[in-house]
């Protein structure tokens, strides 16, 4: 069973068992305004939490994408690199941004659920 | 006291405006608004000690008789700078003419469409030169150029590699700049040696210091085999006749496009190039224009990737750069108009047809020639280097000699008479040869073939090309442009005429120095007039922008700290509300940028300073502080803020965009800044040329003196721009503009500034509110008008400034430093009715926004939705809005006799920047796709 989590750098991510899949928040899409760039990570990036690894970029800001939690990225939304559009159609579902292999699970006890989140952003 | 005639030239009000606008401040005379709005502790006690102000004709009259002392040689000197030809059409209408100088950097796109075009031409030609696709609309020199190409190859490896190789013989001055980039980042330059696993870019520069179009292929193998990058400094007129760069492997082109038609100038301005790979173009530094579409649906230009700059970026830019040298992009990009490939090419087979004449004579009289792949410059080896050199100089000719080498760089200039005279010197016979130029990779195939490159070749196509783009711009010969923070005043046109002076221009900035007594003269006075100005001891007019005047007062301090044995203190402190440049040039300098906060009156938040001090006590290097603050206010507390920093043994670094308020009445110095940078181009006239030449001097107190940019041309540390002036050559505006004010008209210029400020801010303060005031209620020289609560009915920022186009007028400052808001900043030199003007659209856009607000108007129907209105929208057949058709562009009485038409509707942002496209396409490929 699936579990998704947020941080308070708007990112979610979805825990199936090891591994993760990440993507920034319909909130965060809505205030970078009309995207204009994704800069996607790199297959085999390890890393941990809060490294900057993505850029999502708007006609107006940038924004560096974190680790949201200690691993490395086995995926990448390819398509994403060249049309932000994928991004922006569907943020919290097709619009995910990479997939990471967890190294330390216990990390995600810090991280917010979907209720929190509402309530941060409120 | 008596002002001169000039100073009433150049502040708009007049005695009467000016009593009608301090009586509805409710202030009885100028002196009182000064003295609420001015902090009294910070006011000088005694009047600038500058020369009284003289009239136009007299103060022309003096800088002709102080730039008689240059003296004129025909210069063969090279090393990067070539005389060359500015077409008188070209001159005429774009360089002496408002029209394209008072124009601001194109923020705006919708009223700058016609040097948008011109500048994408520029990127045009320089992708058709170069071969790469990418290219930019001008960085500052070539020095920088190269500098920046190194950062950027050391960007693209995410820092994995640091090393620069330099593989040929670069001219000094870049060698010079290049060192001084590098090191304070702790980049290590390899000369000499070869590429490995750690090398991020290669600089070959092609032809090199001594003339030669070396073949650098083995180079480029290996770096490729290294996996590094090639970065090329190539003449964009050798290209004309050269392989293009990116056919042979190169990654990064730079040069100079000086010799396209703009003057030596004693150094600058100049427009430097830059193109690279696709890969490359998100961490490319500097402008990009792009195309994109308006609301319409037609093309539309645009600034692109605006994310990868130090205004979105701060301290994670690509460069610190904020400006271009538009104006000069721009007459080289008109340049090569007017020529077109074939007359560029001429030009190209001209010149080496003489160089080629001379070293077949040299040759035969038994003279060494260093290589034969020369384009432009022989260089000659001979053990009588500096005795030729003073022969020549004799007959009027320089020439560049240095170790048992003399060197004659041809130019477009260039005539027989130039060839035999120095036949002369050499006791050379020389027969005339018509050699075509034959370097080891030659340009074959068809290159430039858009057609703007073809379809202007008459003076007069050329003069309605020029006056077309002209026309679709809104400049200051038209309109109050109320720019926050930039400072858009009367550019007189006294101050501009020097610059087209053969004594001011015509000179190469390597000339001996008694050559150039007179510029330097003009430099050594302007130097005093602003450290008197500023309250500082010396002052370094070398840094050609804002953003350069920053990275060298950063580095003055940075090598104070390093003399006092205090290397570790590497923490820069900059305030959340300062400019993006001043996080990027600490970054440059290789400081740790610590933000401060602010608080809600808009000033440095006392308590998170201290903390941050206390925190970084040890390793604090410096603050960086803007005065008056960004939000347009004299802060109160800046002498303890001072105070505090120095006593944790840090430097204060402070920002000069908000002199034009402090002029005669506050002097950095004095209220314990250690350095500042002024911007010539706001405060002391210069215009803005559309998006740059700027200059950006630093004023520096006795301690940092001996810490001041050196001469990169000579090998001294610390060069910051190619040239040791910098752009000299309208150093002269600023000159003009002190000796024609004096003390007194400056100190009254500034006074009127404040007070112009104050009054837009009184009568547009029922409409939007203004977000900060001094302690007694008073603005600076600029204000922030609250417009964030417009967007409770949709309304946005963007759409009152699109809606102030149909007005007639160019948008203040949009969402800086606060998002949602505008800054206003009318300067001294907009008269009442102008400022009525202005006072009255903002009124008139509330009344608008007051309609949606009430429901009688839906927003997406609204005027301001659909602002700006270009022509069409009274011709479309459909209407479907809340307004009347004739509103749209019309709003005022005023704009029907005098209406400002913007050639394009509202400019879609993001599909210039998904679709990113920085050159025309060649016209084959227009064919491809028919």
């Amino acid at each position: 069973m699936a579990t998704r989590y947020f941080t308070e750098d708007h990112e979610w991510l979805e825990v199936d068992g090891d591994t993760a899949t990440v993507g920034i928040t319909e909130h965060a899409c809505e205030q970078l305004g009309d995207l204009a760039f994704v800069e996607l990570p790199e297959v085999g990036t390890a890393g941990v939490k809060g490294d900057d690894v993505a850029v999502v970029e708007s006609i107006k800001a940038a924004s560096d994408i974190y680790m949201p939690v200690s691993g490395e990225i086995t995926e990448i939304n390819t398509p994403m690199g060249d049309d932000c559009t994928v991004l922006s159609d569907g943020p919290e579902s097709s619009g995910w941004i990479w997939k990471m292999k967890l190294s330390n699970p216990s990390e995600l006890d810090s991280l917010m659920d979907a209720e929190a989140y509402q309530t941060l952003i409120s | 006291m008596t002002l001169s005639p000039f100073v009433h030239r150049h502040i708009g009000p007049n005695a009467e405006e000016q009593q009608e606008m301090l009586n509805a401040l409710s202030c009885v005379s100028l002196d009182s608004l000064i003295n609420q709005a001015v902090p009294e502790d910070l006011r000088v006690k005694s009047p600038l000690n500058l020369p009284e102000g003289k009239d136009e004709h007299e103060a022309l009259s003096e800088l002709e008789e102080l730039l008689s002392e240059n003296v004129l040689l025909t210069s063969l000197i090279g090393q990067g700078y070539y005389d060359c030809i500015t077409p008188p059409v070209i001159q005429r209408n774009m360089f002496e003419n408002p029209g394209w100088y008072t124009s601001y950097t194109p923020y705006q796109p919708e009223i700058s469409q016609g040097r948008l075009e011109m500048l994408f031409n520029f990127q045009t030609l320089i992708t058709e030169l170069t071969g790469l696709p990418i290219a930019g609309a001008s960085l500052l020199d070539e020095a920088t150029a190269v500098a920046e190409s190194a950062t950027l190859a050391v960007r693209s490896f995410k820092g994995k590699r640091r090393k620069i190789l330099v593989a040929s013989e670069l001219f000094p001055q870049t060698m010079s700049t290049l060192k001084t980039r590098l090191k304070p980042l702790g980049l290590p330059i390899e000369t000499g040696a070869s590429c490995d696993n750690e090398t991020a870019g290669v600089i070959v520069q092609w032809p090199d210091a001594k003339g030669l179009a070396n073949d650098f292929r083995s180079i480029v193998n290996s770096a490729k085999a290294a996996g590094a990058l090639v970065i090329l400094a190539a003449d964009p007129l050798a290209l004309t006749k050269l392989e293009c760069p990116g056919n042979l492997g190169v990654d990064i082109a730079v040069g100079s496009m000086q010799r396209y038609g703009v003057p030596m100038g004693l150094g600058g301005p100049h427009a430097a190039y830059m193109a690279v790979t696709d890969k490359l173009k998100r961490m490319m530094p500097g402008r990009i224009i792009g195309q994109s579409v308006d609301s319409n649906g037609q093309p539309a230009y645009r600034l692109a990737l605006q994310t990868r700059e130090q205004h979105i970026r701060r301290g994670d830019a690509t460069s610190n750069i904020c400006t271009a040298q538009a104006l000069l992009a721009n007459m080289a990009a008109a340049y090569a108009i007017y020529h077109g490939p074939e007359g560029l090419r001429n030009i190209a087979d001209r010149i080496h047809a003489h160089a080629a004449a001379f070293a077949e004579a040299a040759k035969a009289n038994g003279y060494e020639l260093v290589g034969e792949q020369f384009f432009d410059t022989v260089t000659l080896k001979t053990p009588d280097a500096s005795s030729l050199q003073a022969t020549a100089r004799e007959a009027g000719i320089a020439i560049h000699a240095d170790n048992g080498h003399v060197s004659m760089a041809f130019d477009e200039t260039t005539n027989d008479q130039t060839v035999e005279t120095l036949a002369t010197i050499f006791k050379l016979k020389v027969n005339e040869r018509d050699t075509v130029f034959a370097p080891f990779a030659a340009r074959t195939e068809s290159w430039l073939t858009q057609e703007i490159f073809h379809n202007v070749r008459s003076e007069t196509q050329m003069m309605r090309y020029l006056r077309k783009l002209m026309d679709k711009d809104l400049a200051l010969d038209r309109a109050m442009i109320p720019l926050g923070s930039c400072t858009m005043k009367l550019n007189a046109a006294s101050e501009m005429m020097p610059v087209s002076w053969a004594k001011n221009g015509s000179l190469h900035p390597f000339l001996p120095a008694d050559c150039q007594l007179g510029t330097h003269h003009m430099a050594k006075q302007t130097e005093s007039w602003l450290s008197e100005i500023t309250g500082f001891a010396a002052t370094s007019l070398q840094p050609n922008a804002g953003s350069q005047g920053e990275y060298a007062g950063l580095l003055a301090i940075k090598a104070y700290h390093e003399a006092n044995g205090n290397e570790d203190r590497n923490i820069c402190l900059i305030p959340t509300s300062a400019h993006g440049t001043n996080p990027a040039s600490a970054v440059m300098c290789g400081m740790q940028v610590v933000p401060v906060g602010c608080d809600d009156a808009g000033n440095i938040d006392l308590a998170h300073l201290r903390d941050r001090i206390e925190q970084h006590r040890d390793h604090l290097a410096a603050l960086m502080v803007t005065y008056p603050s960004t939000h347009g206010v004299f802060e109160e507390t800046i002498k303890d803020i001072c105070r505090e920093v120095h006593a944790a043994g840090g430097q204060v670094y402070m920002d000069g965009a908000n002199l034009n308020a402090m002029v005669g009445l506050v002097r950095p110095g004095d209220i314990g800044a250690d350095v500042c940078h002024m911007n010539l181009h706001k405060t002391f006239c210069i215009p803005h040329g559309g998006g740059g030449p700027g200059i950006g001097p630093i004023g520096v107190a006795s301690h940092l003196k001996p810490f001041l940019p050196g001469n990169g041309q000579a090998g001294e540390h610390r060069a910051v721009s190619a040239a040791p002036l910098g752009s000299a050559s309208i150093i002269c505006i600023t000159w003009m503009y002190i000796r024609m004010m004096g003390g007194a008209g400056l100190t009254e210029a500034t006074k009127v500034a404040i007070l112009n400020a104050n009054y837009l801010a009184e009568r547009i303060k029922e409409s939007f509110p203004v977000l900060y005031r001094g302690a007694k209620g008073f603005v600076a020289h600029e204000c922030i008008l609250d417009t964030r609560d417009v967007k409770e009915v949709g309304v946005t920022v963007d759409d009152l400034a699109k809606r102030l186009i149909d007005y007639g007028f160019h948008a203040p400052t949009m969402s800086w430093p606060v998002v949602g808001t505008l800054m206003v900043e009318p300067t001294e030199s907009e008269d009442k009715a102008e400022l009525d003007r202005f006072a009255d659209a903002m009124n008139k856009i509330r009344i608008e926004i007051a309609e949606i607000e009430a429901g009688k108007v839906e927003y997406t129907r609204s005027a301001l939705a659909h602002a700006p209105h270009a022509a069409d929208s009274l011709t479309a057949e459909k209407w479907d809005r809340d307004y009347p058709r004739i509103m749209g562009p019309f709003p005022a009485e005023q704009t029907i006799s005098d209406k400002y038409w913007p050639p394009v509707a509202r400019v879609d942002n993001a599909f210039g920047d998904r679709n990113l496209v920085c050159s025309c396409p060649p016209m084959d490929s227009f064919e491809e796709a028919a």
